[in-house]
């Protein structure tokens, strides 16, 4: 709708009410109109600014300076910072512990796309099945954190059911680095496969059933109705469960803090962050650890977005 | 046929399969919740049911140590403001982009739409000292002012639905001599409803879970939060998982019940928030 639009409709019917008014009082409520999108604005304006931009500006500034996020003064370092991230390699590690999550939300998109997939058809016990699947993501994260940290302990759930079917159980699968990161990773799955789960059932449900009549009415298979309707047909939803699981698992926090609190190799860039920046008091630091970390996520949308172009994809 | 029934059967086994993996180690945790001290020291292993399935001491001690009903009151306040907040920014914001046409709107829809690809972790050192500077820190209008200020799925949820309200209905309110105020109080804001309904759900889910933003911004222990409360059971209980886990329960039942009653709904919401 364009003013032209609405200009055009007013005049129409003016018949009663507007007769005696003269034309002046009919311009001061345009005026006006200039005024009252701002009234609604600005509580969120505000709210966006000192919340999300002002923070985004004074990080970059403070990238470049030693200050401890307490003492008055604070001194330029330049580059400083940048160069002490990119060459201590204990600082840049992190990064190398999202690779377990990152490859972790590949097994996820794929249980999640297979689940969503079999439940769009009829299966008995499909609500329960659906509900099954997506609760973990509603749950809170310290409960997870708990709930898990009990199931991989020494001589918790997983070692009884692991020496219920005769393997003998009793490891500290949180002691290694390795083994911490993958079960880790494994409650990050546990946590999140739901709302995957749910993104691509509600697209799957959106493609008009006559289509998979048709399919069937063609001969074919199961396989080749999800290859070839299916998948096309969820492509916006998986490209956005994508970026969303690249920028998660580069900003992993809350399950290995509550669990580990990052010992044992599983310290993530947040949690590295939080910790020189409210521990180390290194805010200049973790400043430039910020950034950097927003550039990557930044980039990964931007070429994401340029891949697979946000368009509708066409079925019928 | 023979294929399609093995098919079929397998089926089934990889749904059974995952339901076990869900729900298994959520059953443990209440199992334990309900054995006594001496039952954990028995070492009888973590699948053994407890001798009494009644014994809630555990819950009461959990509710009381562990303060949660302070955590409650917190999380209520919190959820109340924020999501009142949320719903109502949220729709004004969407009333005022879909509805004027003025200077500055494609920019002011940009600032939105670019705060959407901003991930909150990362800006959290900055914005701690904004808070802070605001005399926030340490009390509830911290999370409060953070979880309305950063709401971008909201607005877009509202902007939305805004957009299929017809226009004709704002032109008629204001022939009868209704000014934006009223229209959007009287006209729209009423047709909002299930928008409003998703975004309660979808917000009042976060942030009900929400761990990082009480954890920074308030860390004094009178003002816990649910997720804070609990975080802090790993030091005074620390390896009386009967304990722990009876606080788990406790704040992962009023999820489940909601859960229960509202799936629908929270199904739609969580699907129409992320992906539009």
């Amino acid at each position: 709708m364009t003013d032209t639009t609405r200009k055009a409709a007013r005049p129409v019917p003016p018949a009663a009410p507007a007769g005696p008014t003269p034309p002046s009082a009919a311009r001061r409520p345009r005026r006006w109109r200039g005024v009252t999108p701002w009234l609604f604005l600005i509580a969120p304006l505000v709210l966006l600014i000192a919340f999300t931009y002002a923070p985004i500006v004074n990080m970059v500034a403070y990238s470049f300076t030693d200050w401890d996020g307490v003492s008055p003064q604070l001194h330029w370092t330049g580059a400083g910072n940048y160069a002490e991230l990119f060459t201590r390699p204990e600082l840049f590690e992190v990064f190398f512990v999202s690779g377990y999550y990152l490859a972790a939300s590949v097994v996820q998109i794929a249980a999640a796309l297979y689940f969503a997939t079999v439940l769009s058809f009829n299966v008995r016990f499909r609500s329960f099945f659906k509900g099954v699947l997506f609760f973990p993501y509603l749950i809170n994260g310290v409960a997870i954190g708990f709930v898990f940290l009990y199931f991989f302990q020494d001589g918790g759930t997983l070692d009884a059911i692991l020496s219920l079917i005769g393997y003998d159980g009793d490891r500290a699968w949180l002691g290694t680095p390795t083994s911490a990161n993958v079960s880790l990773a494994g409650v990050s799955v546990w946590r999140y496969l739901g709302l995957n789960f749910v993104l691509f059932l509600g697209a799957i449900q959106s493609i008009p059933g006559e289509l998979y009549e048709a399919a069937e009415l063609d001969g074919a298979n199961r396989w080749q109705q999800f290859r070839h309707i299916i998948a096309p047909g969820i492509r916006p939803v998986l490209s956005l469960s994508v970026i969303l699981s690249v920028s998660g698992s580069l900003s992993v926090f809350e399950i290995p803090y509550i669990m580990t609190g990052g010992a044992t190799g599983t310290e993530t860039f947040v949690i590295q962050t939080v910790k020189l920046a409210f521990q180390f008091n290194k805010t200049g630091l973790a400043s430039a650890a910020a950034v950097v970390l927003l550039l990557i996520i930044l980039a990964v949308t931007w070429v994401q977005r340029r891949l697979v172009p946000d368009d509708k994809v066409d079925l019928v | 046929m023979t294929r399609r029934a093995v098919a079929r059967a397998l089926v089934y086994l990889s749904l059974v399969l995952a339901t076990l993996v869900v729900l298994l180690p959520l059953t443990v945790v209440f199992l334990t919740s309900l054995k006594t001290s001496g039952e954990m020291a028995d070492d009888s292993g973590a699948l053994t049911l407890p001798d009494d399935p009644l014994n809630f001491d555990n819950y009461v001690t959990a509710f009381q140590d562990g303060r949660m009903l302070s955590a409650f009151g917190n999380t209520a306040v919190i959820l109340i403001v924020a999501i009142g907040g949320t719903v109502l920014i949220g729709s004004m914001t969407a009333y005022a982009i879909d509805r004027f046409r003025f200077r500055f709107r494609k920019p002011v829809l940009a600032l939105f739409l670019v705060a959407a690809l901003v991930p909150g972790v990362t800006t959290q050192v900055a914005t701690f000292q904004i808070v802070n500077s605001l005399g926030m820190f340490d009390s509830l209008w911290a999370p409060i002012a953070l979880y309305m200020g950063t709401d971008i799925v909201s607005i877009y949820i509202f902007l939305q639905f805004v957009r299929s309200i017809p226009v004709s209905l704002d032109e008629s309110a204001r022939i009868d001599g209704a000014n934006a105020f009223t229209i959007y109080r009287k006209v729209i804001f009423p047709l909002l409803k299930p928008a409003i309904a998703t975004v309660v759900i979808v917000k009042g889910i976060n942030v009900y879970n929400d761990f990082y933003i009480p954890f920074l911004y308030m860390p004094s222990e009178d003002l816990g939060v649910i997720s804070t409360s609990l975080f802090r059971f790993k030091g005074p209980f620390g390896a009386h998982w009967e304990t722990i886990s009876a606080g788990a329960i406790l704040v992962i039942v009023p999820t489940l019940i909601v859960f229960l009653f509202l799936q629908r709904f929270i199904y739609n919401g969580f699907t129409r928030g992320a992906t539009k």
